[in-house]
């Protein structure tokens, strides 16, 4: 019973969570180009800084 | 990466968003966002792939038209977009999703705390676990039931009932007999059965509204066709570009060879050719003279003309075009979707079931408590999760195979009125043709004739000529050719090795036994040839007409082209053809065969079909249309052939098909299910295991459709 008592806020805790994140994603656009985020993968970005030393 | 780069300098910012049209892959997408973020007026560019949209963060001091003449310029078509559609989520996606996490996150945790109640938790820890659950369900529908709950009160409002009224009562006395329950420590609580009856219902939801954006493309303004600006002669003589709204009758406007023209009028001065496809769907440019009459929206082909404006804006008959439009899409607001079809049924039969449970029970003596506990019962096991499944998971299924084969449905409803058609209508013009004239016949076979014709072809913009450039292509290199000069509704004539070349009309270049149409070339005194020019079927046509026919569906073809070369296309292919109509000939067609009990499938492409398009009770159009047909169209299909016409209503035929068996498997699951919830055998568990078990049917069933496209 006691753990319970920790476990399940716990869970409510994580599982809450998880949901704030779902909607944080969808309402700053995350899912608003998904055609196209499977594409830009594949574009070379050229103007990328040099990193080499 | 997907971050767009930061702004170069701290000037004021505009944002303008343009729709374009042609892009395919990653490559497009790096051409179009670096392309335009190379200019130093131009911060950022991002390209929104999904809804063929770029966003462009400028200088306010450039024309957004200025841009969009650069993304021209990197090979695409493009035009401003009026107001920007909320990206791939729509608002209504948006929310479902939302609300559908929501209902999940929740039907999950209550199930676990449910589970724990039926493997045998009792006394203080099952009241606890009911509390817990009323706490995380009570909000939870709330949120996530918005959607019901409001579509279910407007139509009780107005005294009709729809699907969601039995789901929101259900949910509603589910949750409310689950609190008194846990309240008063009873034993049954429904809180997760309330709960996945919402989450399985969003689901379907979200898939329906899915769908429908998918296959909806770039944003169209009819009137945008026109130009936005025009030259104007002045009544001093001066010329002067003004607006096309400042645009008033009696006006005079020179019009450029190559130039669209801005508003209806009658020609004062000029000979030249015009392009009328956009309006009339005519192939055949048009000779025009002095007194002739002029259309907005088309195109002076050879040379410049002045014209007297006699309409503007509203008074044109592009305009008229797109009030015939709203006028047309009468038919289609009147079909109601099977599912609601099916829940005006359903609605009344549930209720009344379990209202008799209720009296059954108070009669049988049983007290109030056991009375509404039954009959709560029955409304939850009958639940509509299955039936409010049942057409979504089929149409989206099927909307993906047909994705995957090139055809793009916008609407599941388009889907169900595509299986009814058993009439169709074909626009001749680029659908069942390619839309542009091909040389058929005629081509001079001397390497030196050859070389003089692609000099000629190559100074004008006729469709002739184009044809001609377009067949001899890159095989030869062009004569060297002086003198050129275009003789407006006459053709092209020029100096090559000497000798005088001609490409034009028969009598202007002096061949005989030719009634005028088609074209001819000469060199020097040589042989005239005199060639052909034809707009080709699309390669499938026939057998896709044959198709056609095996599905039972008579097909017939209309035309704004003259009788003669419809005629000539109708008989090779063995259909009836219609020439001359004007669009509101064609609205009136289809209008004829509705009312005669027909359900008509319009197919076409142009502004001139868009009327058309949107009278007849479903419509296709190739993707290669306006985008005027393609907005005015439920579906819209890719690639040169037809073959995808019948293609999709063979696919939705199948689908209606499988609809109906998961509307009969649903029934079938409540004989036996309603039943048992009136003799009060029915715990949560039973309940929770035959309503996920019913939906599961119901998915794996539509799943069988991934094959229909074909």
């Amino acid at each position: 019973m006691n753990g319970l008592a920790i476990l399940i806020p716990v869970a409510l805790l994580l599982g809450l969570s998880g949901i704030g994140a779902f909607f944080w994603a969808a309402k700053s656009g995350q899912f608003d180009d998904l055609d196209g985020a499977a594409m830009r993968i594949l574009i070379d970005d050229e103007d990328k800084p040099d990193t080499r030393e | 990466m997907n971050a767009p780069a930061a702004a170069r300098r701290p000037e004021p910012l505009t944002t303008s968003t343009f729709a374009v049209e042609g892009m395919r892959c990653a490559g497009c997408i790096a051409k179009i966002e670096h392309g335009l973020a190379a200019d130093n007026d131009i911060a950022t560019a991002r390209v929104n792939f999904t809804t063929r949209q770029v966003r462009v963060a400028h200088l306010s001091e450039i024309d957004p038209e200025a841009i969009a003449e650069r993304i021209r310029a990197l090979g695409f078509e493009a035009h401003e977009a009026q107001n920007e559609r909320p990206a791939g989520f729509t608002d209504e996606s948006r929310k479902l999703v939302l609300a559908l996490a929501v209902a999940g996150f929740a039907a999950m945790n209550v199930m676990l705390l449910s589970v724990s109640v039926w493997s045998g938790a009792d006394g203080a820890t099952r009241g606890m676990f009911h509390w817990i659950s009323a706490l995380i369900a009570l909000p939870a529908a709330a949120y996530s039931g918005q959607t019901f709950f409001k579509s279910a009160w407007s139509a009780l409002k107005r005294g009709r009932t729809n699907m969601d009224v039995p789901i929101s009562i259900g949910v509603v006395l589910a949750l409310a007999l689950s609190v008194y329950e846990t309240a008063t420590g009873g034993i049954h609580a429904y809180f997760d059965g309330a709960l996945m009856l919402l989450f399985f219902l969003l689901g379907g939801r979200f898939l329906d509204s899915v769908m429908r954006q998918k296959a909806q493309d770039g944003i169209t303004a009819l009137l945008r066709r026109l130009p936005n600006d025009a030259l104007v002669l002045g009544k001093d003589g001066t010329t002067s570009r003004r607006a096309i709204d400042e645009l008033a009758p009696n006006m005079k406007l020179l019009v450029a060879a190559g130039e669209r023209i801005a508003a209806d009028g009658v020609v004062l001065s000029g000979e030249s050719d015009v392009d009328r496809s956009l309006v009339t769907g005519e192939s055949d440019a048009e000779p025009v003279v002095e007194g002739s009459e002029v259309l907005a929206g088309t195109i002076n082909l050879s040379a410049p003309l002045t014209v007297k404006i006699t309409g503007v804006g509203n008074d044109t008959t592009i305009a008229e075009i797109a009030r015939l439009m709203e006028s047309a899409g009468q038919g289609k607001s009147r079909y109601t979707r099977i599912a609601d079809r099916a829940a005006r049924l359903y609605a009344p039969a549930v209720h009344s079931l379990a209202l008799l449970t209720f009296a059954g029970w108070m009669i049988a003596g049983m007290g109030l408590h056991a009375s509404i506990t039954t009959a709560i019962a029955v409304l939850i096991i009958t639940c509509p999760c299955a039936l409010g499944l049942a057409v979504p998971i089929s149409q989206v299924v099927v909307t993906g195979a047909m994705m995957r084969k090139g055809i793009m449905v916008k609407d599941g409803s388009g889907l169900e009125r595509l299986a009814r058609a058993d009439a169709a209508i074909f626009d001749k013009t680029g659908t069942i043709t390619i839309g542009r004239p091909l040389v058929t016949a005629g081509m001079p076979e001397d390497a030196t004739e050859r070389a003089a014709l692609l000099a000629l072809a190559r100074t004008s913009n006729h469709p002739a000529s184009r044809a001609i450039v377009c067949t001899l292509g890159d095989s030869i290199d062009a004569a060297e050719a002086s003198a050129l000069q275009e003789v407006p509704g006459k053709g092209v004539c020029g100096i090559v090795a000497g000798r005088k070349a001609m490409l034009g009309r028969p009598d202007w270049v002096g061949s005989s036994g030719h009634d005028g149409s088609g074209t001819s070339f000469r060199l020097g005194d040589g042989p005239v040839h005199h060639i052909v020019t034809e707009d080709q079927p699309r390669p499938d046509t026939v057998a896709a007409l044959a198709r056609m026919q095996r599905l039972g569906i008579g097909c017939t073809m209309i035309s704004g082209d003259a009788a003669d070369p419809v005629a000539r296309l109708a008989d090779r292919l063995g259909i009836e053809g219609r020439a001359r109509m004007r669009p509101e000939d064609k609205v009136a067609a289809i209008r004829a065969l509705e009312e005669s009990g027909h359900h008509v499938l319009m197919v076409g492409d142009g502004l001139n079909d868009g009327p058309a398009l949107r009278a007849a009770s479903v419509s296709m159009a190739p993707s290669s249309a306006t985008d005027v047909g393609r907005q005015a169209a439920d579906i819209v299909f890719l690639g040169d052939g037809l073959a995808p016409v019948p293609m999709a209503i063979a696919a939705a035929r199948r689908t209606m098909a499988v609809v109906k068996q998961n509307f009969a498997m649903a029934v079938i699951y409540n004989l036996f299910a309603v039943p048992l919830a009136m003799a009060g055998f029915v715990t949560p568990l039973i309940a929770a295991a035959a309503m996920s078990g019913s939906s599961l049917i119901v998915v794996a069933n539509a799943l069988r459709l991934r094959g229909a496209a074909r």
